[in-house]
């Protein structure tokens, strides 16, 4: 469903992605992997037309979306959610309002379906209760699951993950993974995430990816990755996650 | 010598691109306040926060501008012996100038700047990838309401601004200084045309677009860090502020 061929990016002069080939599973749980700075989100911006190749492609279906704008590009985000790494909830709104946004503006829905479906959702989140709170009150988790029901209120086919549990303690980033692969399992929408949580993604993915010096080393199933004998990749996986590998992106 | 010529060629084309930018991002906001969903309700909630909330700086801002210019031009005119025209000056100042450039420049340092960081605080918390995300252009939903609410919005603080200012005048000329009270409305009726109240309101929609235009791109474009939120706010103040005055020779010119 969502494919890139030879995707290249330079930021602030410095090249970011190097020639991206990588096939995203339909309704599979697929995690992107990499050292800081390696361009994981830069690539997940790409996947949504966030941000746009300097070359390759980027097909969502059987459509190019990498020089689209305006309506065209809008057309094709209508299958898509995303859960941004702060949330991104609209700090004006409260919590009902942010998971009640996209009934209402793109949908144009009114009246009790309305209330109806956004308690629905923050229930299946946990947030029961939590809709008359604004952004500004709640913890880091809540905030997370609160973006997570505004994500999933639409049912989109697809939700991109961009470091949905940095920041959080261990226990909370537990549980937003369980959440996400509870609704996953529920829903069945294709997910791509980026995470730095190893070895915690290998027991929730489908498949895992790496990013190293803006290319992909490595997609695989998320036992056959674990198995890989490459030793840059065996050391990565091994310390956690946290090395930065040459070649990254700093900026 | 080569290499500070260009800098300076680099300067100047940046200037002129960041120009062109920002063309390119009210154009593209008036485009989009034409296509449905037309946000109404967005534009009553910036009319309110741009213009009602306003008021009172506004009014404050007039009624002491108002008596400040009486006092001066009393002291002057009775040189002359035509205190009976302090009604007419302080009118003509009000709507010719002080009102729609004060008025803009309170609207600038209160709403301006408010616009500004809220929609920088968006851009650098990724509120606005999140409504990109949504298919919501955040053109059509953040932006357009306010250019929209500034274009309505500073008009009518200004015609506030005009009439406070010149009971302001008033209350200064007639009570304190002892001026006709006859002599003060007179000389304001007879002193105000039609050409000045429509060149007042034509800078007032000027001056209106201005700020919120400014604002907003400032804010839209703003560097992801708590320093490019702070530098874009004092560039969208500084810049409207410059644009109103400088704005306020070039239509002067235009109209006399």
């Amino acid at each position: 469903m969502i494919k890139l061929v030879g995707v290249e990016k330079t930021l602030g002069g410095q090249p970011v992605l190097q020639g991206i080939d990588l096939s995203i599973p339909v309704g599979k749980l697929t995690t992107i992997i990499g050292g800081s700075g390696s361009g994981k989100s830069v690539l997940l911006k790409h996947m949504i037309g966030l941000m746009q190749p300097d070359r390759g492609e980027v097909w969502v279906g059987d459509i190019e979306i990498s020089r689209l704008s305006g309506t065209p590009l809008n057309n094709v985000r209508k299958q898509f959610a995303m859960l941004f790494q702060g949330a991104a909830l609209f700090d004006s709104l409260s919590v009902f309002e942010n998971v009640a946004f996209p009934l209402r503006e793109k949908l144009r829905m009114k009246g009790p379906e309305v209330g109806r479906r956004v308690e629905e959702k923050l229930e299946e989140v946990g947030l029961t209760g939590m809709g008359h709170k604004f952004p500004a009150e709640l913890s880091g988790g809540m905030r997370k699951r609160a973006g997570l029901a505004r994500a999933l209120v639409m049912e989109p086919e697809i939700i991109l993950f961009d470091e949905p549990t940095t920041g959080l303690d261990p226990l909370m980033a537990k549980s937003i993974h369980d959440l996400i692969v509870t609704m996953h399992r529920r829903f069945g929408f294709t997910a791509v995430m980026v995470s730095h949580e190893i070895p915690e993604i290998f027991g929730i993915s489908d498949w895992v990816a790496m990013l190293r010096k803006g290319r992909i080393a490595l997609m695989a199933t998320s036992a056959e990755f674990q198995r890989t004998t490459d030793p840059d990749i065996q050391e990565f996986i091994s310390v956690g996650g946290t090395v930065a590998l040459p070649g990254s992106f700093v900026g | 010598m080569t290499h500070v010529i260009a800098q300076l060629g680099a300067w100047a084309v940046m200037r002129i691109q960041e120009m062109g930018r920002m063309l390119l991002f009210v154009l593209s906001a008036f485009a989009w306040l034409a296509r449905p969903p037309f946000r109404f309700h967005q534009i009553m909630k910036q009319l309110h926060f741009i213009g009602y909330r306003s008021t009172f700086v506004v009014v404050l801002t007039a009624g002491f501008t108002g008596m400040v210019l009486a006092l001066q031009g009393y002291y002057s005119l009775r040189k002359f012996g035509s205190e009976g025209l302090l009604g007419s000056a302080v009118a003509l100042s009000m709507i010719r100038e002080l009102g729609p450039v004060l008025a803009a420049l309170m609207v600038t340092a209160r709403a301006g700047s408010a616009m500004t960081a809220e929609i920088g605080i968006m851009r650098i918390t990724e509120q606005i990838d999140a409504l990109d995300t949504m298919a919501i252009n955040p053109r059509q939903y953040l932006i357009a309401p306010k250019l929209v609410a500034g274009i309505l919005g500073v008009p009518l603080l200004v015609a506030i601004f005009d009439v406070v200012g010149i009971y302001g005048g008033s209350l200064v000329g007639v009570d304190l200084l002892g001026v006709s009270q006859g002599a003060y409305w007179n000389s304001v009726e007879s002193a105000v045309e039609w050409k000045d109240v429509y060149g007042g309101i034509l800078k007032s929609v000027c001056f209106g677009l201005i700020v919120s235009w400014v604002c907003c791109y400032k804010g839209f474009y703003t560097r992801q860090s708590a320093e490019g939120l702070g530098s874009a706010t004092t560039e969208a103040v500084v810049l409207s502020s410059v644009l109103i005055l400088v704005g306020d020779y070039v239509l002067t010119s235009v109209l006399l």
